[in-house]
């Protein structure tokens, strides 16, 4: 199996509105970016365009239409991932691996301030039949997953409030984050129990923004990249998408995918310097942080407090903003910045692998998991926690 | 690389108005394709979901809702899409699964309901074009076909007539398919007394609005001997998108469909098609689609297709068997599920299962292929029986 390597990522900032830019103008610049970055002539050099959207949110049907042109890939093969955009990055990689395509280029944007009601769109996800008729607000799920992941963690109510603090504080360090502040916990838990438990403060807010991601063969990033970053194990999976089915407390889908992850790159992800997980919902951090075997539940604060390696150092959805399908792919430049050693103000001294894990939100239970490891680190052996 | 197999294929019947939701259309494919094989859920590693519009069904992030139809549970899983080239697309995201060697197998599955769009699913057609400069007008997808049409007719002195007789030839075909929406024997004439919905586009040159689920099973070739003597290959895929501006391209000529098709036989080693691929798919949701198809796909010269088509050479006993399943037309069109049908009736004749409609003189090498879009995109996938090396 031939190795995949990033080796160029193009980002907009994110921004809770842009009035000033259409969506394709937003992937026109996260795309010249990204091609600027890797060196390649998007017309000659990359074989393959995926982009990773979903019809309603785009608000056009048959969404794949609009992506040729603003990304260079007019009468060349491009196609439509629906997923999270770590899964495009894994059907990039995959078309990679088998030897037919050098070079792949993956998008994914949300231009969320131009959907006129959001909430509708979501409900749309529910089942026809049996949840819609409910006509309930989405978030709904998650203050009910919320309620159930304490109930059977043991996890102190607070302890999702530090994740609000922490993640809203690394973002002041991140340029492109839409919300950085200095909040207390206090504060987020004297926020409005919009979805009890969950407080208003506890859900990141959408923001507006495009990334694109170069990808390459091992033989094209040798020729194309002095610092390319190394995907060394990738993972996804779906667990039930029924309410009624569904264990309401783990997030099976990241212990599947980080189990799948972790096979390939041949270490486990306790191995890794610093983890990009997804926190949509504050308490998502906490219960994937214990999916993919970072750390108990209730060693969750003891875990921020030491000398660990960080979890969310970009500032993460609630810091950043939650832009959609897009998530996935902005917390893969991040750890990719971290591993090229660029991360600037944020950066995690000597960072040589990460571990970036996505879910696609309410309802659904889809995410993914990357292993990413630096140049250097590529030249060394393995870590040694190898999953059987 | 990998060579990829295909052991296993099953369709739901196409009907206008299944009862049956999407999850159930797409398990009830899923597993005829597992039982074809005497394979189990269990025995596949991952799956690789074929859907075109949420509108069509209002489902929002349509293929997490299927996925458990789909047999996905607790397996890595995602949705490809590109609009009317869906299905046959499907077979190229299935194929990189297996062939990248992530995955020893692989559930390839294209699932479509399209009767939920009440009162008719033409009304989702209309969100597909250009937010600013289309969608005001209203138009819808006959008209703009009404045009790629009239220009092909006009390029190359086509008459109507020779256009009828693909819609007669498919509507026919389709007479011998199980699971088939739209099987009759028709005439020129009838063609060309349907009601005229957008000239020169007329009722019988379109395939009906259907519902429906295909699917296959993706193996490596150590898999594949462990359930069968007679693999089918996976020897070729390929797909193109044009630009999105498609009122700034020539409609005479299908460019894309030439470069997925190019891409399909550079992979599969077909220098020659008109000498090599004894049998073909091309998607034909409307009559003059298949001749436009067959010229992208270089079966024959620009033009050339209607007098193929005319001296009997697409005919099932013909020189070029085209769309022996009897085609979207016939078939039934539920647009993802069509191109996967596509791709099983390249299994099955390959195979030598089609029973009633079986092509003669065992066919080694078929290909199949799908178009959608803003008269944007086309797929390609080349299969060989397991007699014919490249």
């Amino acid at each position: 199996m031939s190795r995949v390597a990033i080796v160029g990522v193009g980002q907009t900032a994110l921004k809770p509105f842009s009035p000033e830019v259409s969506y394709k103008e937003l992937m026109f610049e996260a795309a010249v970016k990204a091609y600027e970055d890797a060196g390649v002539q998007p017309r000659k050099d990359v074989e393959s365009f995926i982009g990773v959207s979903e019809d309603f949110w785009e608000g056009t049907s048959i969404f794949d239409e609009y992506l040729p042109d603003q990304l260079g890939g007019a009468l060349r093969p491009v196609c439509t991932i629906g997923n999270e955009g770590l899964a495009g990055i894994a059907n990039a990689a995959m078309q990679i691996m088998t030897g037919q395509i050098g070079v792949a280029a993956v998008e994914s944007h949300s231009k969320f301030s131009e959907v006129d009601r959001p909430l509708k769109v979501m409900q749309m996800a529910f089942d026809p039949i049996l949840n819609r008729p409910l006509d309930f607000n989405p978030h709904l799920v998650a203050g009910l997953e919320m309620a159930r992941f304490l109930e059977v963690s043991g996890l102190p109510r607070n302890d999702c409030a530090k994740v609000v603090v922490k993640n809203r504080k690394c973002a002041i360090g991140n340029p492109l984050a839409a919300y950085p502040a200095k909040v207390s916990s206090e504060l987020v838990l004297k926020s409005e129990e919009t979805f009890a438990p969950l407080r208003e403060l506890e859900m990141s807010a959408a923001a507006d923004a495009a990334t694109v991601v170069v990808l390459a063969s091992e033989e094209k990033a040798g020729k194309l990249s002095d610092n390319p970053v190394w995907i060394d194990g990738m993972g996804w999976a779906n667990d039930t998408p029924t309410l009624e089915s569904r264990d309401w407390a783990r997030a099976r889908y990241a212990e599947w995918s980080v189990k799948q992850a972790s096979k390939m790159a041949g270490y486990s992800a306790k191995k890794v310097d610093l983890y990009e997980i997804d926190d949509t919902y504050a308490y998502k951090e906490i219960q994937h942080a214990a999916a993919l075997g970072i750390c108990r539940p209730a060693d969750y604060s003891k875990y921020i407090r030491g000398g660990n390696p960080p979890i969310n150092p970009s500032g993460g959805s609630l810091g950043c903003g939650h832009t959609l399908d897009a998530t996935g792919l902005f917390r893969l430049g991040e750890a990719v910045e971290q591993l090229r050693g660029l991360a600037g103000r944020r950066q995690v001294k000597g960072a040589k692998r990460a571990l970036v894990q996505s879910w696609r939100g309410v309802p659904t239970t889809a995410g993914a998991v990357m292993l990413l490891s630096s140049n250097d680190a590529a030249l060394a052996p393995a870590g040694k926690g190898a999953v059987q | 690389m990998r060579r990829v197999c295909v052991i296993g294929a099953g369709m739901t019947k196409f009907v206008r108005r299944a009862k049956e939701t999407g999850k159930e259309l797409s398990f009830e494919a899923a597993r005829m394709a597992l039982d074809s094989c005497g394979m189990e859920f269990k025995d596949v590693q991952c799956v690789a979901q074929g859907t075109a519009p949420d509108a069509f069904d209002g489902m929002h992030m349509k293929a997490e809702y299927l996925s458990d139809g789909s047999g996905a549970y607790g397996k890595p899983y995602s949705r490809s899409y590109v609009g009317g080239g869906t299905g046959v697309f499907t077979g190229c995201h299935g194929w990189w699964h297996v062939a990248s060697g992530m995955f020893d197998t692989c559930l390839v599955i294209g699932e479509e309901k399209m009767s939920s769009c009440f009162p008719h699913p033409q009304g989702a057609f209309v969100t597909i074009f250009d937010n600013f400069t289309e969608r005001q007008l209203g138009p819808n997808l006959v008209w703009i076909f009404a045009l790629e049409m009239n220009r092909y007719m006009t390029t190359h002195k086509i008459k109507k007539e020779d256009i009828a007789l693909v819609s007669v030839k498919n509507h026919g075909n389709a007479l011998d398919h199980p699971s088939a929406q739209l099987g009759m024997k028709i005439t020129v004439e009838d063609v060309l007394n349907s009601e005229v919905l957008a000239y020169p586009v007329q009722r019988l040159d379109i395939s009906p609005t259907s519902d429906g689920a295909a699917a296959l099973i993706f193996c490596t070739e150590e898999v594949a001997r462990k359930y069968t003597d007679n693999p089918v290959f996976v020897d070729g895929v390929g797909w193109h998108l044009d630009t999105s501006y498609w009122t700034d391209r020539d409609l005479y000529y299908p460019k894309y469909v030439e470069k997925a098709a190019k891409m399909a036989y550079k992979m599969a080693k077909i220098d020659n098609p008109r000498k090599q691929i004894d049998f073909a798919e091309p998607y034909d949701p409307f009559d003059y689609k298949e001749l436009h198809h067959m010229e992208g796909l270089q079966l024959c010269g620009k033009g050339e297709a209607p007098i193929l088509t005319r001296d009997g050479v697409t005919q099932r006993d013909g020189a070029l068997p085209t769309c022996p399943s009897g085609g979207a037309l016939g078939v039934g069109n539920p647009i993802a599920a069509t191109g996967v049908m596509k791709l099983c009736e390249l299994f099955w004749q390959l195979r030598g299962e089609a029973g009633k409609r079986q092509i003669k003189n065992n066919p080694q090498t078929g290909v199949a292929q799908a178009w959608g879009d803003l008269m944007q995109v086309g797929t390609v996938v080349v299969m060989r029986s397991g007699g014919a090396r490249p």
